[in-house]
């Protein structure tokens, strides 16, 4: 497995099928009474965060403790050694000196993650770093999907909204289209991004003429506090032309299912009722997280760039 | 990658290139020693009353359903059979990580019962040490005991079986390969030897 994780683009297919497939086990220690399992033991994670995050943070913290590692949480927040003015790199020096192994850091600048990854023996995790990449969230996507189509390949992915400012949807589209789905992403041409050529994915402006086509109906969030970027004139007007309401759900196909990587704006870019129904995989998302995190952690902080043939395995 | 994960995935497997050495049991032999240890289960235990099998992924487990196979056909009842998946437990993560990870599945609850671990291959005693940790997440088993159709010996732990399909003096080179119809498509126990 890849010592970092740091954008979806360093995995293979087979590398994506094997972090799946190990999920599954771990999926099921998450149906236990007791959800926890003693594999790494002795092993330091720290969630280094300087941006918020509630449900990224809390998803991984959780999956490092079901693994019995130790997890200490780092904040970029006022009462930090960063608000005393110590610098990136410090910080990523300190924890280096108190011998952390994974480190899973979040920044709202795209490439902080591969610059830490220089500094530090630890492994990074990137968590998110400005609107470049959310590896993470691609993998428990994939995974979520995989739950409901037997395979990938050809499968049809719309995803809907801000795709300018969006890391996630720029790993979900690097993640599925390299197992073989065909991804359309659609919004106001506002919040498509300029140079999305290279993304290798189909651009329409045109929700409902869309709709009935997709497998899988991805909603991205609306970021609130970008409205005064003036992209989108009001939330009533999004609600409207990009939002998911009941109208629009029933030009889905019956097994079509809908997706969001949260915190969801209800009554924005989903319709609160959409949001419960039984085809919305959301509350899913959430705990295929916890497994698809503690996949790779295990994957990632194991040995299995060291083969050692000569150890008894009996 | 790929062929680094695949590798060891079984007790005892050794790489697929070693050439064999000598055939220890043939089909016949092992369906005989499986009747054998069933009847040696029944004994120890008075019957299959509280009695499960849990087969130790990835060979243990058709060696338990063949074992609960044997036990209803004494018996006239079934014991109910699960699949333990050890590799969360491990103590080797440091030098070597399964990476053909498994689901554990256990449909019964543990807990006052007797439970009989089933493996192929007895060696080091580490996997039977992982396989009593996960075991006992589950619940707390009234006696856990231990079934192997092979015994090679070289313990490195306090650990013994209490049932044993063959036991078979090995040296460290040697490796024993269990080949079971359900995976490999033919019964067959064979010792293999890498080239020195």
């Amino acid at each position: 497995m890849v010592k970092h994780l740091l954008s979806i683009d360093q995995l293979s297919p087979s590398q994506i099928e094997l972090v799946l497939k190990t999920a599954d086990s771990f999926r099921e220690v998450g149906t236990r009474t007791i959800k926890k399992v003693p594999i790494l033991r002795g092993r330091t994670v720290c969630n280094l965060f300087f941006e918020s995050s509630t449900r990224t943070r809390i998803s991984f913290e959780l999956a490092a403790k079901r693994l019995s590692a130790d997890v200490i949480n780092f904040t970029g927040d006022a009462r930090s050694s960063l608000a005393k003015g110590e610098s990136f790199k410090d910080t990523a020096q300190t924890l280096q000196a108190m011998g952390v192994d994974a480190i899973v850091v979040r920044h709202s600048s795209a490439g902080a993650p591969h610059r830490l990854s220089r500094w530090v023996e630890a492994s990074v995790i990137n968590a998110g770093d400005g609107a470049h990449e959310h590896p993470t969230q691609a993998l428990l996507d994939l995974y979520s999907i995989r739950e409901h189509f037997p395979s990938f390949d050809g499968l049809r992915v719309g995803i809907v909204g801000d795709i300018l400012h969006s890391r996630v949807a720029r790993s979900g589209v690097a993640a599925l289209t390299k197992m073989g789905s065909q991804v359309t992403l659609v919004g106001p041409p506002t919040l498509i991004p300029p140079a999305i050529e290279g993304w290798g994915a189909e651009v329409s402006y045109d929700l409902e003429g869309v709709l009935p086509k997709l497998d899988v109906v991805y909603l991205l969030r609306v970021q609130k506090e970008r409205q005064n970027e003036q992209l989108v004139p009001t939330l009533r007007e999004y609600a409207t032309f990009w939002g998911l309401d009941r109208r629009r759900v029933e030009l889905m196909k019956p097994e079509a299912i809908i997706m969001h990587p949260g915190p969801m704006n209800r009554g924005v870019e989903i319709a609160a009722d959409v949001a419960d129904l039984e085809r919305s995989i959301i509350i899913d998302q959430v705990t295929n997280g916890v497994a698809v995190r503690m996949s790779l952690l295990y994957l990632m902080l194991g040995a299995a760039d060291r083969a050692v043939e000569e150890v008894p395995v009996g | 990658m790929d062929s680094l994960f695949s590798s060891g995935a079984s007790s005892g497997a050794p790489s697929a290139t070693s050439p064999v050495k000598a055939v220890v049991l043939e089909s016949s032999d092992i369906a005989r020693a499986m009747k054998r240890m069933a009847h040696e289960i029944l004994e120890r235990n008075h019957g299959a009353d509280g009695l499960v099998l849990a087969g130790i992924r990835r060979r243990g487990v058709p060696l338990a359903e063949r074992l609960g196979d044997e036990v209803e056909r004494i018996e006239g009842v079934r014991p109910p059979v699960g699949a333990l998946d050890v590799s969360f437990y491990r103590d080797d993560i440091e030098i070597r990580q399964p990476a053909d990870v498994g689901q554990t599945t256990l449909p019964f609850d543990v807990t006052g019962k007797i439970v009989v671990l089933v493996d192929d291959v007895l060696y080091t005693g580490r996997t039977v040490r992982a396989a009593i940790e996960a075991l006992v997440d589950f619940g707390r088993p009234r006696a856990v005991q231990l079934a192997v159709l092979i015994d090679r010996g070289h313990r490195e732990l306090p650990i013994r079986a209490d049932y044993i399909g063959k036991n078979l003096p090995t040296s460290h080179r040697e490796a024993v390969e269990v080949r079971l119809a359900e995976i490999d498509g033919a019964d067959l126990v064979v010792i293999t030897e890498e080239p020195s």
